[in-house]
């Protein structure tokens, strides 16, 4: 017999021809980086929604507004990150129907967060996002991520995908308590500067979010500025004639 | 040629070590904190232990995610069984009910290694050491998770265990006072530290005896 059929066979997953699960994404977004400062939270992803190695979609806002308390970043699937804002909707109107002048904070929107894409994975047909949770309530900071199979953490400063390698040793070295809003949003734009030039996937249009006691904004689109001026870059193949 | 696909697992390994060592009248549960996945590091304050019941505690590595559901489950389980008998559970009933839950999942198992710390009836520690799929003994002491490997032939070095097979059965328990259990345990972290890369960033220590639970902190290399 065929080894490969009879992996197939034996496989945990079932026939794939048959599957309504998800397989792999189709237009996703690359990393989400955020850190806590001195009043708050500060997150900021790109615009970009990739189709492939194609970049379809340069308008895709990755940061929103969970109940008054809350900010979600997601990478990932963007269908998937819009199926999550559905499920949030109704989690945060449950919550304002009781009426009884409580609101969901970020721990109990992050914990909810968990359990669905925990359940899905458990179901073999995952959300397929990384997902980043931040928020203020009562004064306490809370930043915390979940990625697709439910691993979840807080921590002082999160991210997703590429951010995870390019970013958080960045925010090791230059994160500490009490940051000013200023500071915070020069490091995030450093962070995202170094994913602009080495991620593949991302674009130079972006957002950057805070959320404090009082609320949470969101900024217009705006680009980073880049430097390309360095002499490596000009007349490259001068000391190989013909390549390039 | 068949499709390509984006083959995900449902499983990761987040790395880590875990420790306990039973004493006369203690019981000493440690891990390290740190997470990581894959090459990178997730977080490096992640506490991988968790309280079940008054005189008795997890230490558990493996896949984060599957850890967090079973300390849900194991926790729903004791307060239910809080309101039935009125009581908390022993460390060996934990014992029993941790096996239980994990082999309900022996056909998609909860991806996580365990090590149950605490004292018994009597008042003296036990230590109960699992698998994924719930196989598990009560021993005096044990080590689970990524420096597993490394740790467990010096503690076996150490705390000189009697074999199985003497009869009478001898007390697997150790003699060592507390504070040399924590030192050992200091140690042993230290030295797995070096050679296991997911091992590191900071050492929990929980110790259970007739005074209740106490915590330490100790800092670990962080490379």
């Amino acid at each position: 017999m065929d080894s490969n059929q009879a992996a197939k066979q034996h496989s945990l997953v079932g026939s794939e021809a048959d599957s309504q699960r998800t397989l792999y994404p189709y237009v996703t977004g690359t990393s989400v980086v955020a850190l806590k400062y001195k009043d708050g939270i500060l997150m900021a992803a790109d615009m970009g929604g990739s189709y492939g190695s194609t970049l379809r979609y340069k308008s895709v806002e990755r940061l929103k507004a969970v109940g008054k308390h809350s900010l979600l970043g997601a990478s990932g699937e963007i269908s998937d990150f819009q199926e999550i804002l559905r499920y949030l909707d109704e989690l945060i109107l449950y919550d304002n129907m009781w009426d009884d002048g409580n609101s969901f904070g970020p721990k109990e929107v992050h914990s909810y967060l968990t359990r669905v894409m925990y359940n899905r994975r458990n179901k073999f047909d995952p959300l397929w996002n990384s997902l980043v949770l931040g928020g203020v309530k009562n004064g306490q900071k809370y930043l915390g991520m979940v990625s697709m199979i439910g691993v979840n953490f807080e921590d002082n400063h999160v991210a997703t995908g590429f951010g995870n390698h390019l970013a958080r040793p960045l925010l090791r070295d230059e994160w500490h308590e009490n940051l000013s809003f200023e500071d915070g949003v020069k490091l995030l734009e450093k962070c995202m500067r170094v994913l602009l030039y080495r991620d593949r996937s991302a674009i130079n249009k972006l957002q950057i979010a805070k959320i404090t006691e009082e609320g949470v904004t969101i900024s217009p689109p705006y680009a980073l500025k880049t430097f390309w001026g360095f002499s490596a870059f000009e007349n490259p193949t001068v000391g190989a004639e013909g390549s390039w | 040629m068949t499709k390509q696909q984006a083959n995900w697992s449902p499983y990761d390994n987040n790395g880590g070590s875990c420790v306990a060592i039973a004493g006369a009248d203690y019981c000493v549960v440690a891990a390290d904190t740190r997470m990581s996945t894959g090459y990178s590091i997730l977080t490096r304050d992640y506490s991988k232990i968790c309280k079940l019941a008054d005189k008795c505690v997890m230490a558990s590595s493996g896949f984060q995610a599957d850890v967090k559901a079973l300390q849900k489950v194991l926790a729903a389980r004791h307060l239910i069984y809080q309101q039935q008998h009125n009581k908390q559970m022993s460390c060996p009933a934990m014992g029993q009910l941790l096996s239980n839950t994990l082999y309900y999942k022996r056909f998609f198992p909860y991806y996580s290694f365990n090590v149950l710390g605490g004292l018994d009836s009597e008042g003296k520690g036990c230590v109960f050491t699992y698998d994924a799929v719930g196989s598990y003994e009560r021993v005096g002491y044990s080590s689970q998770g990524s420096g597993s490997t490394l740790i467990m032939p010096f503690l076996d070095n150490q705390l000189k265990s009697p074999s199985p097979l003497l009869l009478p059965a001898l007390d697997a328990v150790t003699p060592l006072s507390e504070s040399e259990a924590v030192d050992l345990v200091k140690t042993v972290f230290a030295s797995a530290t070096e050679r296991d890369i997911y091992t590191g960033d900071k050492l929990e220590i929980v110790v259970l005896n007739a005074e209740g639970i106490r915590r330490e902190y100790i800092e670990l290399r962080k490379d």
